[in-house]
């Protein structure tokens, strides 16, 4: 009984600031509320939202450019990432002090990053366009990083890998770091190759952590909104609206209320349900 | 005679996989730093500079973003200028050297202190509730203690946007639109679920045996969590609220969206600093750097509790 004066508290904030609002939230779903016009009231509408949500092509395409988003923000940092951590885990002098200032982009403010990064990317006075012109010789001015529609959607994949591959660096390096040397001494006596001591050691035993590493990061990419909207503010056009600005846009802009509700109940349930599977695949992946 | 094998072993790596190691590490690591070092450098340049091209790595400097980041100015006729009392103090003398006059302080202060005080309260109002909860969860049989953690997880898995739409109508039913308070509990409630997770992983690394101890000795549950527990968890706890005040510090989506001129953040006004001024970006480079001086200093000193942090407390070397 003792322990709920303990945990109460914690749980009542989480019922009034998270859990109250998610339901009413669902409520809000079935209806054509519109925040902007409350006098007008409320009709219910019964699961409409949800079928119009479904034949949306805005919608849609949200969520395919989001999928490109998370595919491949999450194939470059694993593989940036992993090898990084490999590389810092040779353990060569000043490798710590190396890390910490590789770790620092991740722990700064995403929408201050993505605001900085525009500047950046502007074309003929950015950096980043003239270190590319510098290295390759084309114009600086004749590419557009951000106002490109075939560009933008790998700008916002630039920065995002930039600041997140340390991330799933520190997460890959504590699974490197826990592999005890005698496995490496065992291999070595039998005169396995370096090759196979990789593949049938270090990978196998790595991979409960970088299954993780993809969770925590593919759950918040899901999410993203603060460095991509501050960076393209999802255009040109909408070639960059991921979910969540598409979202804010629905119920921000054109205060489509109901509708906005239902979609966000949509991006819950597949997070939610997506995040379940996984860690129980992650369950069975560890106790192998 | 056979020449001995090659040092090929993985625990100790041979001089040439650590050389080319580090090689590449510290180039990786230069070039990651190249971004920051650079908004920092053009909060130093004039406008003119900030925008030239080639970019200009040898600059003359100047304080003029800080100064265009501090104030709102006018623009004035040079005779206007001229009938004015000669100018009192440099950054006066600097900017109607431009043709402008101060008419006085931006809001970036403002937003800047709004940052510390939400930030401070949700971080303080975070290690208060998740230092109990995570007590009880560590110390207690509490019925669906697995379902009951991996709720408070769970409520990080939302969208901010999504948990906005909700939070917007009831902030503006309860009048918490725009108030510090508001914003104090919406970004407890967020870190809540990093709170309780992190100390719970610091207080089960404390023996039961001490409090048990104490309790023999006559404490009450509550002073043995006060005065065995608490002070043996200093050091988690201090590294679970710099987690918590970092987020709160950069968090972006809420602030936009829930506040608008009493209780804005510093993450949302930092982008409206370009519109001001046209193409102001040392302005956009002093507030960014002003504002990301402290994230830089608190992660150095997190170094030891970095993993632990960010992966919710899963992991911990």
């Amino acid at each position: 009984m003792i322990a709920w004066l303990f945990i109460a508290p914690t749980i009542l904030l989480l019922l009034v600031i998270n859990i109250f609002p998610l339901i009413w939230s669902i409520q809000l779903s079935f209806t054509n509320f519109k925040a902007n016009r409350a006098v007008q009231g409320i009709q219910n509408v019964g699961i409409l939202n949800y079928i119009n949500i479904l034949h949306d092509e805005e919608i849609w395409s949200a969520l395919q450019i989001t999928a490109h988003f998370l595919f491949w923000t999450i194939l470059l940092q694993v593989l940036l990432g992993f090898s990084l951590a490999w590389l810092v885990n040779r353990k060569f002098r000043g490798h710590s002090f190396w890390t910490t200032m590789i770790l620092l982009p991740m722990m700064l403010s995403p929408a201050v990053v993505g605001n900085f990064w525009k500047f950046l990317f502007q074309p003929q006075i950015g950096l980043f366009n003239y270190v590319v012109s510098f290295i390759t010789g084309a114009d600086p001015s004749s590419f557009q990083m951000i106002g490109d529609v075939k560009l933008a959607p790998w700008a916002i994949i630039i920065v995002d890998t930039w600041m997140w591959t340390p991330y799933v660096m520190l997460i890959c390096l504590a699974g490197l770091r826990s592999i005890p040397d005698y496995i490496y001494e065992a291999a070595e006596v039998d005169r396995a190759s370096a090759w196979r001591t990789f593949w049938s050691i270090t990978l196998p035993m790595v991979a409960p952590f970088l299954m993780l590493a993809v969770l925590f990061r593919g759950i918040e990419n899901f999410k993203m909104f603060d460095l991509v909207v501050n960076l393209t503010s999802g255009g040109p056009g909408s070639v960059t609206e991921l979910a969540s600005i598409n979202l804010k846009r629905e119920a921000f802009e054109k205060w489509r209320t109901g509708y906005s509700s239902a979609f966000a109940v949509i991006l819950f349930v597949t997070v939610f349900g997506i995040a379940n599977i996984y860690v129980k695949f992650l369950n069975r992946v560890k106790q192998r | 005679m056979r020449k001995p094998p090659p040092n090929l072993s993985a625990v100790e790596p041979s001089r040439v996989v650590k050389r080319f190691a580090a090689v590449v590490v510290i180039a990786y690591a230069l070039i990651t730093m190249v971004p920051m070092l650079w908004i920092f450098v053009t909060s130093f340049k004039s406008p003119q500079d900030s925008i030239a091209y080639p970019p200009k790595i040898l600059f003359q400097p100047s304080m003029e973003g800080y100064v265009n980041l501090f104030t709102a100015r006018t623009r004035q006729t040079s005779e206007y200028i001229a009938s004015l009392p000669p100018a009192r103090t440099w950054y006066d003398k600097l900017v109607r050297s431009h043709g402008m006059v101060i008419a006085g302080p931006s809001r970036f202060a403002e937003r800047f202190w709004n940052s510390a005080i939400i930030g401070f309260g949700s971080t303080f109002l975070s290690i208060f509730l998740g230092t109990l909860a995570a007590y009880g969860f560590s110390r207690f049989k509490v019925p669906m203690k697995d379902d009951l953690m991996f709720f408070i997880l769970s409520t990080r898995m939302m969208p901010p946007i999504a948990v906005a739409i909700p939070i917007f109508l009831m902030y503006r039913q309860l009048g918490l639109s725009d108030t510090h308070v508001g914003m104090i509990l919406l970004y407890t409630a967020v870190n809540i679920s990093l709170a309780v997770w992190l100390l719970k992983g610091f207080v089960d690394e404390i023996p039961r045996e001490y409090e048990e101890a104490a309790m023999i000795d006559g404490y009450t549950r509550f002073q043995a969590f006060t005065k065995v527990v608490l002070p043996q968890m200093l050091s988690g706890i201090a590294a679970t609220a710099i987690f918590c005040l970092i987020f709160a510090w950069n968090e972006y989506a809420f602030a936009l969206l829930l506040t608008s001129s009493r209780a804005q953040t510093a993450p949302p006004f930092i982008p409206t600093i370009i519109g001001e001024g046209g193409l102001d970006w040392p302005a956009v480079g002093a507030g960014a750097t002003l504002f990301m001086i402290p994230v830089v200093f608190f992660t150095i000193l997190l170094r030891k509790n970095l993993l632990r942090g960010i992966t919710f407390g899963a992991l911990r070397k």
